[in-house]
């Protein structure tokens, strides 16, 4: 059974691009949302989004022209994500004629994929009765594994190429899936994570469900609240991030960098009963979604130091808290350190759980936790959590992290990572 | 618009398709997918910027004839003129 590192990681935040203006962004405690006026003319109840300030130059640098011009958002977002990766991992980028890379594969999932193309192209188009006009990259734009297939052509990618979708669990999802195909030594490497459009259609559907937060409108930093007394909902938005995850001995041939060490993690579902929906959790499927990870990971719970939690700033946050205390037996004063990355970035719905673990390891590695912003007024139903949660940027060195995901369909993931010391 | 314009135009539209290393052995005999590489998966996507770059419209027959540079640009010029 081989251990499993992180080698190497690229993102595509609302409130950065590059992990250097990432870590950056996070220390600082930037707000990446901002004022939708196309939301506003569209009466929309949220009209605050986050967008990552990607440069078509850039996009079109990481793509090639054709590609570029052939893509989506989503596409977009992984394929930069994916080169940043690629190349923080110290790998030299491919050319069109190489030969396959049979030893790395990709997953990259998403909640929605091509839904941008579908909204604004596909739909109209053949709804007007031309067909025709939609050219041929209309097929390979639409299909949910646009970006995972985006990269795995870029970059030549001959192992498995795939992309998961288990709504907000995605992200975090990806890199477990990543994680046991390298444990069980089915593969050197995997590149793994997600992204997910900007797309207003999405958005709409989140609008509609009346689970978007649409008492911030003019406040736009202010709106994302997790953990906060008024939090009032989730601000939607998008991007991309994808990890390097490679066994230890591949990494090691090559004198790779390692940021952190992958120590396991468990996926599952709360069954949509005792509590749980299409769009709550089941409280004890997250509890044992995180007592398995834990277990898996051969950690004790007293030795995490630092959570990074779903966290939406809805209803569900002080939920989440509580089955988390609860399943590593530490009362909420004496739980880990624990942000809330959303409250800067928005939900990043399928690339949420993605980014976050980016954000996760960037702190390990740095030394630092980020603040949680917007919970000056903290949610009295957790009040004892409230000096476990950092609102303005401290020095901590953590060690060992948790990120912990949650998704429509009643699906969980968690997975523990452990920062690399040579 | 005379033939040899034509021709520099649809050559700048088919670049980013075309595939092999050196653009200045392009000529009029060149096949576009044997010689050029072009990917025929893509040859929707030319006649769409065709129609649209040089205001014409091609049927799925006579996309059928797009099989040489000069071919393609033979059957551009013959379009312009009638329409």
């Amino acid at each position: 059974m081989a251990r499993v590192v992180i080698t190497g990681m690229g993102v595509v935040a609302p409130n950065a691009v590059g992990l250097d203006a990432y870590r950056i962004a996070l220390c600082e405690g930037r707000s990446g949302l901002a004022f939708s006026q196309q939301m506003k003319d569209l009466n929309f109840g949220c009209q605050v989004v986050g967008v990552p300030p990607v440069s078509d130059e850039l996009a079109e640098r990481c793509m090639g022209p054709l590609l570029f011009k052939n893509s989506n958002s989503s596409m977009k977002y992984g394929a930069i994500a994916a080169v940043e990766c690629w190349r923080d991992a110290g790998l030299e980028l491919p050319t069109p004629d190489s030969d396959a890379d049979w030893g790395t594969a990709a997953i990259i999932g998403t909640c929605v994929g091509g839904i941008d193309t579908i909204g604004d192209f596909v739909a109209p188009e053949t709804n007007a009765g031309r067909v025709r006009r939609l050219g041929s990259s209309a097929a390979e734009r639409v299909m949910s594994s646009c970006m995972s297939a985006c990269v795995g052509g870029l970059l030549g990618l001959g192992g498995q190429v795939t992309s998961n979708s288990s709504a907000c669990a995605t992200g975090s999802e990806a890199l477990i899936d990543a994680y046991w195909m390298i444990r069980e030594d089915r593969i050197d490497r995997v590149l793994a994570g997600s992204s997910e459009p900007a797309s207003i259609y999405t958005w709409a559907c989140l609008d509609a469900l009346r689970v978007a937060m649409r008492q911030s409108n003019e406040n736009p930093r202010a709106a994302a609240r997790p953990l906060s007394a008024s939090a009032g909902g989730l601000v939607p938005s998008a991007g991309a991030a994808i990890l390097m995850l490679e066994s230890l001995e591949s990494a090691q041939a090559r004198k790779a960098r390692i940021y952190a060490e992958v120590l396991g993690g468990h996926s599952n579902s709360g069954g949509q009963r005792n509590g749980g929906s299409i769009t709550a959790s089941n409280p004890e499927g997250i509890q044992r979604c995180v007592k398995q990870a834990v277990e898996v990971a051969k950690v004790k719970p007293e030795d995490i130091d630092y959570i990074n939690g779903h966290l939406t700033g809805t209803g569900a946050d002080a939920k989440e808290i509580k089955c988390i205390s609860a399943a590593l037996g530490r009362n909420l004063a004496e739980m880990p350190w624990i942000n809330a990355t959303k409250s800067l970035i928005g939900h990043g719905l399928g690339a949420a759980g993605s980014m976050e673990s980016v954000a996760t390891i960037l702190q390990l590695v740095n030394g630092f936790l980020h603040p949680s912003i917007n919970c000056e007024d903290f949610n009295p139903e957790i009040a004892e959590l409230r000096p476990r949660v950092p609102q303005t940027a401290v020095r901590a060195h953590s060690r060992i992290a948790m990120k912990t995901s949650f998704g429509f369909g009643d699906v969980n993931a968690c997975v523990l990572f452990r920062r690399w010391d040579n | 618009m005379n033939r040899e314009q034509v021709r520099q135009d649809f050559l700048e539209m088919i670049k980013p398709h075309v595939r092999i290393p050196d653009l200045s052995t392009i000529s009029d005999e060149s096949l576009l997918t044997d010689d050029l590489k072009v990917n025929s998966a893509r040859f929707v996507d030319i006649i769409l910027e065709a129609e649209d770059r040089f205001k014409i419209s091609i049927s799925d027959e006579e996309m059928e004839r797009f099989e040489r540079v000069g071919d393609a640009v033979d059957f551009i010029c013959k379009k312009k003129i009638a329409a």
